[in-house]
């Protein structure tokens, strides 16, 4: 459960990134697709070589939608219904949970890399709990 | 068996040169403990790990820290061997501490997290590949034995 200091963190956070969202993105994108190649298997029509436009744009999307979330850390299965419907439905990214762990993972690494020792232990488990509570709602409606 | 790249040594070997083992593993377990709370129960006669800063600052937590990393050390040392290598320690954490082995995958990513931050942009997508296979492998060495 996301504690209210869990939220404060999380939006503290966010605010740190001082408009490099889309950047993370797709670099979060690509070290997933390194660390965890069949994370490639749902993506067979993208250009998957580094700095590709389609990882770029689709680094933007992912992000606007985890900011979308988090201005509505009090709501997210509503934040996230229309995304909710579109994973169980059409794109059955499967095991769910598995995959988005693997984005959570490398979401977590890039953010690391970026923020060095302000990435204390309190943020570090902030956003991890944040990223399964995302994962969980976008699971939702798997079956 | 399974098989490095002479780059991916390389990059093992480049990190872990520069990595303090004391310090990286008493960060990595209380992180364990601090993010995976549930991983606690393992850890019931070390005293105070009733908040992060109880944690970080806990002896008992740095010590064992300090213990984990240095056979990961080990392991590092014998990549061509590592269910050798890792087969006592497997059967202890099956038969005598009963620890579920998904608790090694949450411990090595953990470990990938503490390095990012440590290392920064040196921690390259390739550097992190390579050291989320290197967690992966040992968690499965120690695995190994369990029944």
């Amino acid at each position: 459960v996301l504690t209210a200091e869990d939220k404060k963190l999380i939006q503290q956070t966010w605010g740190k990134l001082g408009g490099a969202e889309e950047e993370i993105g797709a670099e979060a994108l690509w070290r997933m697709f390194h660390s965890y190649p069949p994370t490639k298997t749902y993506f067979p029509h993208f250009d998957l070589t580094q700095g590709s436009d389609q990882i770029r744009g689709h680094g933007k999307k992912v992000v606007a939608a985890l900011g979308n979330a988090i201005k509505n850390l009090d709501n997210l299965s509503q934040a996230l219904s229309e995304l909710s419907n579109l994973h169980a439905y059409n794109l059955r990214v499967d095991p769910a949970r598995f995959s988005l762990q693997f984005l959570s993972q490398c979401l977590q690494v890039t953010l690391a890399t970026r923020l060095g020792k302000e990435y204390s232990p309190e943020v570090h488990s902030a956003v991890d709990k944040f990223m399964s509570a995302v994962a969980a709602v976008l699971a939702e409606k798997y079956r | 068996m399974v098989h490095w790249t002479a780059e991916e040594k390389q990059l093992i070997a480049s990190v872990w040169g520069k990595v303090s083992v004391e310090e990286c593993g008493a960060e990595a377990l209380a992180r364990l403990l601090i993010v995976y709370p549930w991983t606690q129960r393992f850890f019931d006669n070390f005293g105070n790990l009733s908040s992060p800063t109880a944690i970080i600052g806990n002896p008992k937590v740095r010590a064992h820290g300090k213990k984990v990393l240095t056979s990961f050390g080990e392991a590092i040392k014998n990549l061509d061997n590592l269910k050798g290598t890792y087969s006592k320690l497997s059967e202890l954490h099956c038969e005598k501490l009963h620890v579920d082995p998904e608790n090694f995958r949450l411990l090595g990513d953990i470990l990938v997290v503490v390095l990012a931050a440590h290392f920064g942009k040196d921690f390259s997508p390739a550097c992190q590949a390579t050291w989320q296979k290197l967690v992966g492998v040992v968690a499965h060495a120690l695995a190994h034995k369990y029944h």
